[in-house]
């Protein structure tokens, strides 16, 4: 069976990274509290994955990705249409938008510690907070990006109010909004591991902090490269939903 | 319908009178009266807090991110022209964009405590991945066009570096530096709250564990408005360099 170099080079890749982390590792006779090696690390991920608390942090972490993601999506699509078909009410908002936007969320951590103490409700706050503001602002520049031609047509057959919100707004919108749910869904998995992390809302980025703070070094390398597979999967995930929602757009078809 | 000052300052006064209605009275233990905040900054943060605590942030923040920028443009520049090292480090390049950046905090720390160093170290290992991924990203979309012509009129070397490459993969690079600003300060705001004995981060959370609410408010404004600002500076950095991409822009689709 012959594989082509661009199948080759990546594997090698991958191969020659754990190798290279290996031969560090003995070389330098690092201690394995500080660095573990591969063999050390692997065994974690294969004990981790028989562990029940393991894949409850999984879910919780989850939960509150999810629910958070859902809720910011739901609440920027809304104002983002809002403020989008309604120009006058925009340039209300937009200063203070543009003002509130860039406050990190992360130091609204104290605030919600405060009002939420380090159940799910401070956790969903910070999500909320930052991943809104994606939904928001590619709502509102995939509403407004309607086609010329298109608007004129609709108006020429009198296309109006709902009809014409669902037929020709939202296939426009649809491309931002799916990027604005791609950057959004990275933002929320972000706080949310955040929110486990410092706050220590239950969760993988609480096993990591308790992993870090028991010296388990080998077991916190293991979650933390579970976290990125998470990472890696949410992305994939959302990438095959624009995918199969976009599939009609000119931009991902081939010309005949 | 021109943005007035009128219909721009309307909704912000709006709010701030609500602020303030709201606190009046016996006021409420979560949110302090618009007073009470600005007292908390005159007395705490200024010059104290400011001068021992959200500088060396703001420091460090700037280091790791210019740290993170060197590197990750010069790495990117040298991985978008060669397709052999960019196919092998392809899968550890993707996997480690994909990593949520918080949980990196502890990693870096195992190997380096939890100093001034750590911090910037975090906050570029961090933050250097966007601006990697993009810079090859760019470089490899440039247009052949381009790379034709500089070969026929014998360009090489650190010529067509600074006058064809870097400026014709500038829209995605500076894409990845404005990617990289933001998670420079959150990350610069983790590190502080994750384990450390000083800076923004860890003042914020030192006063909210005192119950000293409005003192904490006004490092969150704090805060707040140290976002605002790397964001309007760099967003103008951005409209400056960029102006002969946006015409470009412009006539391409008119």
């Amino acid at each position: 069976m012959r594989f082509s170099p661009s199948q080759v080079r990546p594997a090698a890749g991958v191969v020659g990274a754990l190798l290279l982390w290996e031969v560090l590792v003995r070389l330098t006779g690092v201690s394995s509290d500080i660095f573990p090696g591969v063999p050390a690390v692997a065994r974690e991920l294969w004990r981790l994955s028989h562990n029940f608390a393991f894949w409850l942090a999984l879910a919780l972490t989850l939960r509150s990705w999810l629910l958070g993601l859902s809720i910011a999506l739901v609440a920027g699509t809304a104002f983002g249409a809002l403020l989008g078909l309604q120009p006058r009410m925009e340039e209300y908002v937009h200063d203070t938008v543009e003002f509130l936007r860039p406050i990190p969320s992360v130091a609204l951590i104290p605030l919600a510690v405060l009002l939420y103490g380090t159940g799910l409700g401070s956790a969903l706050m910070l999500i909320i907070f930052a991943a809104f503001w994606q939904m928001l602002l590619q709502t509102i520049h995939g509403v407004r990006d309607v086609d010329r031609v298109a608007n004129d047509m609709a108006r020429v057959y009198r296309i109006r109010g709902w009809s014409r919100l669902f037929h020709l707004v939202l296939p426009s919108a649809l491309p931002y909004m799916l990027t604005g749910l791609r950057l959004a869904s990275s933002v929320a998995l972000i706080l949310a591991l955040t929110a486990e992390l410092i706050i220590g809302t239950p969760g993988l980025g609480k096993e990591i902090a308790l992993a870090e703070q028991a010296g388990a070094t080998a077991e916190m390398f293991a979650l933390v490269f579970c976290a990125g597979i998470l990472g890696v999967v949410a992305n994939l995930g959302v990438r095959a939903l624009e995918s199969t929602l976009l599939s009609w757009h000119p931009s991902r078809r081939q010309k005949a | 319908m021109a943005r007035t000052f009128a219909t721009r300052a309307l909704l912000p006064l709006l709010l701030l009178l609500l602020w303030w209605a709201c606190t009046r009275g016996e006021g409420n233990f979560y949110v302090p009266t618009p007073v009470g905040l600005f007292n908390a900054f005159l007395t705490e943060w200024i010059p104290h807090r400011l001068l021992h605590d959200a500088a060396p942030s703001i420091v460090r923040l700037l280091c790791g991110f210019a740290l993170s920028g060197v590197i990750g443009i010069g790495l990117g520049l040298f991985l978008g022209r060669s397709e052999v090292f960019r196919q092998v480090l392809e899968p550890i390049l993707e996997f480690m964009r994909a990593i949520p950046v918080p949980v990196l905090v502890p990693v870096v720390m195992l190997l380096s405590g939890i100093d001034d160093d750590t911090k910037v170290l975090i906050i570029a290992f961090g933050s250097i991945w966007p601006i990697l991924i993009n810079t090859i990203e760019g470089v490899r979309g440039i247009d052949p066009l381009l790379i034709d012509t500089a070969g026929v009129n014998h360009i090489a070397g650190m010529p067509r570096l600074l006058h064809i490459t870097l400026p014709a993969a500038s829209p995605q690079i500076l894409a990845g530096l404005r990617q990289s600003v933001a998670l420079s300060l959150i990350l610069m705001v983790i590190s502080e709250m994750f384990a450390s004995t000083s800076g923004l981060g860890f003042s914020i959370i030192q006063f909210q564990r005192n119950f000293a609410i409005p003192e904490m408010w006004a490092g969150i404004v704090v805060l707040g408005l140290i976002g605002i600002v790397l964001t309007g500076a760099f967003a103008w950095i951005e409209h400056r360099l960029l102006n002969w991409y946006r015409g470009l822009r412009a006539t391409a689709s008119s």
